[in-house]
């Protein structure tokens, strides 16, 4: 199936600013889809709140739109209920790490088997511009007119310590490294998380001189390495691409799947 | 034939009464007084191979279910005050995208932590009101055991024909108090099981778009037809608009599809006591239904003209059944545990409002036959 085949053309044109980087996640995301040749049936996209929260509708597959910050707590209740879909969650990094960001460690911890994607644009784009836990200290905002104050999350980092089995972070800039890290992401049996740069010029951008999404993509050209690359040694300032964390660990449906044999006495001894 | 009889708690009954009507999904929070219905849950769902989830706070709760049921599932969570309140976002939104859920809120004392291990039955309102806009809703409730059994099928029966969130609203006296609980035979009592499309796959299916009844065949997450759900007003395919008609027809049609049953089985349920010329008519529920049917019954024995409401179905509100049913009533006095939250809808139903009178408690005890008594005596003019 052509990568086309899983676009829903019904619910075009979208509703982003020109040279919003979330079409490319979308781009991304329906490509490493269609690598995984995963049957559009299967698929349930869950959502929250957002600019980036919008991109389920525009994918022919079971599409929750939900509420703010909410979609991991949706994608778990499916996910439960029917372990044999795919689950995949994309969020903002608003969505997902301040008003979701209990639901996000928590789904970590689980180790459920769904791919979560967060769209980090550092901003409340769909707000007007507002800062958000992944702008950072001394980034403009609309509510920020002299600056943060606040530090910032370190996505990756927190997705470890909190239990993700498949961790890994890439930009808009680099879309093959980013169809090849959702691939591993999405095939990934356990909880998988995947940064995304993701580029607002009408918002971040205009406040934080990177004022054409050129150069925002050039920003993250300049300012990324892969992990453990000479340049990343050259430069300790470099945030880092790749994959951080990829392990096999107790999937939560498999284990809940023991519970009914536990409870129903049918646990065999290789189980236990 | 041997019945089934157990000797259980008002939580248990609920348990009892979800698995009946063939739960097979919940996700839950610790909260007292409703606690037990998580824990009984956790215990039965897995040996009839259902799902039980402790998840990471009440709201989570709420999301998991709503995602559980698009799969074709029954579910529900339970709750308490503070737990009903965090809830109320997503409860708004399973309105919206009409998605049935049971959500059991077995009442405490507030507002915030208030009274936790006492009784009230101060959500009221909020059940009616809680989540925010314009909205229908049903909210049921019980004064015995049995009937907490039987009211909890009827709430999945209802969430599953109207693709509504049915609120069972309990209260901690009825959840922890232990009587005699029937089970009936499986079959015995009848389920409903949710409306599912026959529109066969590759054609066009609208989940949004009304059959001539008025109800909207499902189709489940997971099967062949893709399709959008969202809490925005949307249009026959789930995608969402702001287009003035579609947002008012929504509207309409979310309040309309529970408002005009409201007087109907089986969204209406009630029961009535010695109303054939009663002077005087007690409306009550849940709990304090039981002081007012004792008060009732020995009233009647001495042959005094005295008769009673018990509703069962709080919201919608019945209003021409109980203006009719109160119209040659001398007196109408509602009796609750809070600080008039029916009394509202009773007024605006009669044709009087000035005959109608509170009995209440507010301190965490439940109201007693001696409270009913003063009052009565006052109205009667025999002094307190």
């Amino acid at each position: 199936m052509a990568f086309k085949d899983y676009i829903r053309e019904r619910f075009f044109p979208h509703i982003w600013c020109p040279g919003c980087g979330h079409g490319m996640v979308l781009k991304g995301m329906l490509k490493a889809v269609e690598k995984l040749g995963i049957n559009k049936s299967n698929i349930v996209m869950v959502s929250g709140i957002g600019c980036s929260s919008r991109i389920t509708g525009y994918v022919d597959s079971h599409t929750l739109h939900t509420i703010h910050g909410r979609a991991l707590a949706f994608a778990t209740g499916v996910k439960l209920s029917r372990p044999e879909l795919c689950l995949i969650v994309p969020m903002g990094d608003g969505d997902a790490l301040a008003i979701g960001g209990n639901h996000f460690i928590h789904a970590c911890r689980r180790n459920i088997n769904m791919t979560a994607i967060i769209m980090n644009n550092q901003i409340y784009g769909m707000t007007g511009g507002q800062y958000s836990p992944l702008s950072g200290v001394g980034k403009y905002a609309s509510t920020a007119p002299y600056s943060t104050i606040e530090n910032k999350f370190d996505i990756a980092k927190l997705a470890e310590a909190s239990g993700a089995s498949f961790v890994a972070r890439t930009t808009t800039y680099h879309m093959r490294e980013m169809i090849d890290t959702l691939c591993m992401a999405i095939k990934h049996k356990g909880f998988s998380v995947v940064e995304i740069f993701s580029q607002c010029p009408t918002y971040f951008g205009r406040k934080n001189k990177l004022k054409t999404p050129a150069d925002m993509l050039n920003y993250f050209k300049n300012n990324t390495a892969k992990i453990g690359s000479e340049a990343k040694k050259k430069n300790p300032e470099l945030i880092e691409r790749g994959v951080f964390i990829n392990k096999k660990m107790p999937e939560y449906c498999e284990e809940y799947d023991k519970i009914i044999k536990k409870a129903n006495n049918t646990l065999t001894n290789t189980e236990v | 034939m041997k019945q089934n009889i157990k000797f259980v708690q008002g939580n248990e009954a609920c348990v009892e009464g979800a698995l009946y009507a063939g739960l097979d999904f919940f996700a839950g929070y610790p909260i007292t007084p409703s606690t037990e219905i998580m824990e009984h849950l956790s215990e039965r769902l897995p040996i009839k191979k259902g799902k039980f989830i402790q998840m990471e706070d009440e709201i989570a709760s709420m999301c998991a279910i709503i995602g559980a049921s698009l799969t074709g599932k029954k579910v529900m969570t339970a709750t308490s005050g503070p737990g009903f309140s965090l809830k109320q976002e997503a409860l708004g939104y399973a309105i919206m995208a009409e998605i049935p859920c049971v959500v059991v809120n077995v009442q405490r004392g507030g507002p915030s932590t208030g009274n936790p291990t006492h009784v009230s039955q101060g959500d009221v309102n909020q059940a009616r009101w809680g989540t925010h806009g314009d909205h229908a809703i049903v909210a049921m409730t019980a004064s015995t055991i049995q009937d907490i059994f039987e009211v909890t099928i009827q709430a999945f029966n209802i969430a599953e024909t109207y693709r509504t969130p049915v609120i069972l609203l309990f209260d901690e006296i009825i959840g922890h108090m232990r009587e005699k609980l029937i089970l009936p035979e499986p079959g015995k009592i009848p389920l409903v099981e949710r409306l599912r499309t026959s529109v066969k796959s590759g054609i066009d299916y609208h989940p949004y778009l009304q059959r001539e009844d008025g109800r909207l065949p499902m189709s489940d997450f997971g099967e062949q037809h893709r399709y959008n759900v969202t809490g925005l007003f949307h249009d026959m395919w789930g995608f969402p608009s702001t287009k003035p008609k579609i947002v008012h027809g929504l509207l309409r049609h979310l309040n309309d599809k529970i408002t005009n049953y409201a007087e109907t089985k089986p969204i209406c349920m009630y029961k009535e006591f010695y109303l054939e010329g009663a002077e005087i008519i007690l409306i009550s529920y849940g709990s304090s239904a039981r002081s007012v049917l004792h008060t009732v019954k020995n009233r009647q024995a001495a042959g005094e003209k005295i008769g009673f409401i018990e509703l069962q179905t709080l919201w919608p509100f019945p209003y021409n059944i109980i203006k009719k049913k109160c119209a040659n009533a001398r007196h109408v006095i509602v009796v609750e545990m809070n600080m008039g939250q029916m009394i509202r809808a009773v007024k605006n139903a009669v044709e009087d409002p000035k005959k109608v009178f509170l009995i209440n408690r507010i301190d965490g005890l439940l109201i007693t036959v001696s409270d009913i008594r003063n009052i009565l005596r006052m109205l009667q003019g025999k002094g307190v």
